[in-house]
């Protein structure tokens, strides 16, 4: 029989592990707190790690093929770090019929990346996003997570070399 | 809470706001936010509070207006004006400009501008009205009191039965009769029963759902609250996506006020009913919006569709009889029970009732969310309430409908009225409500393309005729757009559609050729242009 509400000791002092733990407690360790609490993870550390899925899976009780496979299953979850700033395209229907695959060509030429890249100093990562259901001011781009949306592809190109060189 | 006690709230907001001589709204969801809308607010308040006018002027950040393209829109009340695209710099001139000269070039007509005049809110009726993070407001609009008269003077049947009179159908884009679904689940036997809200809006191109919910959030748990107590529910989640933060934001926070409220909890205003609503989280997965996979999400696994039957209002959440129903639903219920199926009933054509929110957008001017009645043609909708097409020189091709579940449908079918039959008539369907308009620059194949390179990365893997066809229909696709296909590929092509769409497990599958099929039944002139003459034909042509 399994011996309920095991404590699993967190892979190491971080104090973000106890945010990890309250959601997985607020829902008494159930198993089906398992995508409630891979959210919560990449929340606290920006990626779903090994030993975070390990931690996981071993408090909830959920053998680790299964929590891997929930993991890898929805494509919100990442399981390698991003880079320190992230932009998003929306390649949504509203985006793509007013020229997001010009941004797209852009990301490519100018940066030399691909959808799901980071570039090798680890400065930015380029995702695509999932519809974020601002179509009315498409074509729509996250930079940082921030929407920005109405411009032409140019004006685009344009705000992303600023946002780019803002930095340094 | 009883309706004395929401009286003496709707008493006190009224009396709260008759010191005030103007009052300014600003919408204020994602949408808005995206053009500054955030700094707008802060800026219109700071200015009125410079001013002392605090007892004079109200300034509410509401929800959606509708026309994105004109956003931030603000509206003056009792003056009834409204303005467009405003920016945060002119909030001093707004608020010198009230109760004298508005400001010409930013106003917007609603009585005669199609777009406000010819839309019939009842689903969105709150929406850009009422400040949606204040549950006084809902009240003070009339809310939660048709909750109160369900559960203390109707019995379930009764509730039910307004549902079936109404002829509501399911808004997520499948058009099962509600009511027939909530009588289902009331007869299913269930030590618990669960009511699920789909708020997996997974469409590219659509948003009602997010919206709805970030503008009028009570009104969707009025309606689950509704449904809970017609179908014996006693627990509930809304399944949201997470890449809506604000409308999570605001869900979680309108349960929290509800149940401070007593109108969500433990026995609801002294009556046995009780509801406990909690909020999961998607995680990008297109497949959760059909009904088994995103109860297989709630409990913590893959997404994954189950095989049919059981349905979900027979077994669904942890085996029990679930109520599963989409946002848009939900937030048609209160309406219904306070004014009477019949009522409802009246708008819409004969087999859909009632009205439609469709997200318009694309090459269109005015892009926005918009609610009209059913039976409303397509022209009404592009060339009335949508203003066009925008680019000088560019004409109408066709409008999308459904996602990447429906299909193109082209000029010569413009007179169609909107409903769930004639749509899918023409090998598109209603879906949950995105429109997206194509000009003529677009090419069709590389639409269909689009599409079915979203339905492969969005499969699930589960059966093989959606993880394996969507691949080979992706890539036929692509021989197409390169002018490598042969008349082979043709055939090919329509039999692959027709073998995903039969054999599939889920909804997914089974529509996921629609773009394809569709787009070869109205441009299918655009495919043959790529067939290159096959080795036979440039024989017979040297004969």
């Amino acid at each position: 029989m399994l011996i309920a509400n095991r404590k699993i000791a967190p892979p190491d002092s971080d104090k973000r592990w106890k945010i990890v733990e309250a959601t997985m407690r607020k829902q008494g360790y159930s198993h089906t707190a398992l995508i409630e609490t891979l959210h919560t993870i990449q929340e606290s550390f920006g990626h779903i790690s090994d030993e975070a899925l390990k931690f996981a899976s071993d408090s909830l009780n959920v053998p680790p093929s299964k929590a891997y496979g929930v993991a890898t299953f929805y494509n919100l979850f990442n399981m390698i770090p991003l880079g320190e700033h992230v932009f998003s395209l929306c390649t949504g229907t509203a985006c793509y019929v007013k020229g997001a695959g010009e941004v797209l060509e852009f990301m490519k030429t100018e940066y030399g990346l691909e959808p799901g890249q980071t570039t090798p100093d680890n400065k930015l990562s380029f995702v695509e996003a999932r519809c974020v259901g601002c179509c009315g001011l498409a074509p729509v781009m996250l930079l940082d997570g921030t929407v920005v949306g109405k411009l032409t592809p140019d004006e685009m190109k344009q705000r992303i070399k600023e946002w780019m060189s803002h930095d340094e | 809470m009883t309706n004395e006690e929401l009286l003496e709230i709707i008493n006190k907001e009224a009396e709260e706001n008759s010191k005030f001589r103007h009052c300014i709204s600003i919408c204020n969801v994602t949408g808005c936010a995206a053009v500054r809308s955030n700094e707008l607010v802060a800026e219109l308040q700071a200015e009125v509070k410079k001013r002392g006018l605090e007892n004079e002027v109200q300034v509410k950040p509401v929800g959606c207006m509708g026309l994105c393209a004109a956003g931030p829109i603000i509206s003056i009340q009792p003056e009834n004006i409204y303005y467009r695209e405003m920016t945060p710099e002119e909030a001093p001139a707004v608020i010198d400009s009230l109760g004298g000269e508005p400001l010409r070039e930013k106003l917007i007509d609603v009585a005669k501008e199609p777009f406000f005049a010819r839309q019939e809110k009842h689903a969105l009726a709150n929406s850009g009205v009422i400040n949606p993070e204040r549950i006084e407001d809902y009240i003070a609009s009339g809310g939660y009191s048709t909750l109160i008269n369900a559960i203390t003077e109707m019995d379930p049947a009764e509730v039910i039965q307004e549902i079936m009179t109404s002829g509501l159908r399911g808004r997520g884009g499948g058009g099962y009769p509600t009511g027939q679904k909530w009588s289902t689940v009331a007869k299913a036997q269930g030590e618990l029963k669960y009511v699920v809200c789909n708020a997996d809006e997974g469409d590219p191109g659509a948003f009602m759902d997010r919206s709805a919910l970030e503008s009028d959030p009570h009104r969707v748990l009025e309606g689950m609250a509704i449904a809970a107590y017609a179908v014996g529910a006693s627990q509930g989640y809304l399944y949201i996506r997470a890449e809506y933060p604000t409308a999570i934001k605001r869900m979680k926070a309108a349960i929290k006020q509800a149940e401070k409220f007593g109108l969500l909890g433990q026995d609801i205003c002294g009556t046995p009913f009780s509801l406990k609503l909690d909020v999961r989280l998607g995680a990008g997965a297109f497949v959760c919006g059909e009904e088994t996979a995103l109860i297989n999400s709630i409990e913590g696994n893959r997404g994954m569709p189950s095989l049919r039957p059981p349905y979900p209002a027979e077994s669904g959440l942890f085996e029990q009889p679930t109520l599963v129903n989409n946002v848009e639903t939900f937030a048609n219920i209160t309406g219904i029970i306070k004014k009477g199926g019949k009522w409802y009933s009246q708008t819409g054509t004969a087999k859909s009732k009632g009205t439609k929110v469709f997200a318009l957008t694309g090459e269109i001017k005015n892009t926005g969310l918009i609610e009209v009645p059913m039976g409303i043609t397509l022209r009404e909708i592009v060339y009335e309430i949508g203003g066009g097409i925008p680019k000088k020189g560019r004409k109408f091709k066709a409008i999308q409908t459904g996602g990447p579940s429906g299909g193109c449908i082209p000029a010569e079918h413009l007179d169609t009225p909107v409903d769930y039959e004639s749509l899918k008539a023409l090998g598109s369907m209603m879906g949950s409500g995105g429109m997206i308009v194509i000009d003529d620059s677009s090419n069709m194949i590389d639409m269909a393309r689009y599409f079915m390179e979203f339905s492969m990365n969005e499969s699930c893997g589960k059966c093989a005729p959606c993880r394996v066809g969507t691949v080979q229909l992706y890539n036929l696709l692509g021989k197409f757009q390169h002018g490598e296909a042969t008349e082979e590929d043709l055939v090919t092509l329509e039999e692959l559609c027709d073998v995903v769409r039969n054999t599939s497990l889920c909804g997914l599958g089974q529509a996921a050729p629609n773009p394809i099929v569709s787009t070869l039944r109205y441009f299918r002139n655009e495919y043959m242009e790529k067939i290159k003459p096959s080795a036979s034909h440039v024989k017979e042509k040297s004969q």
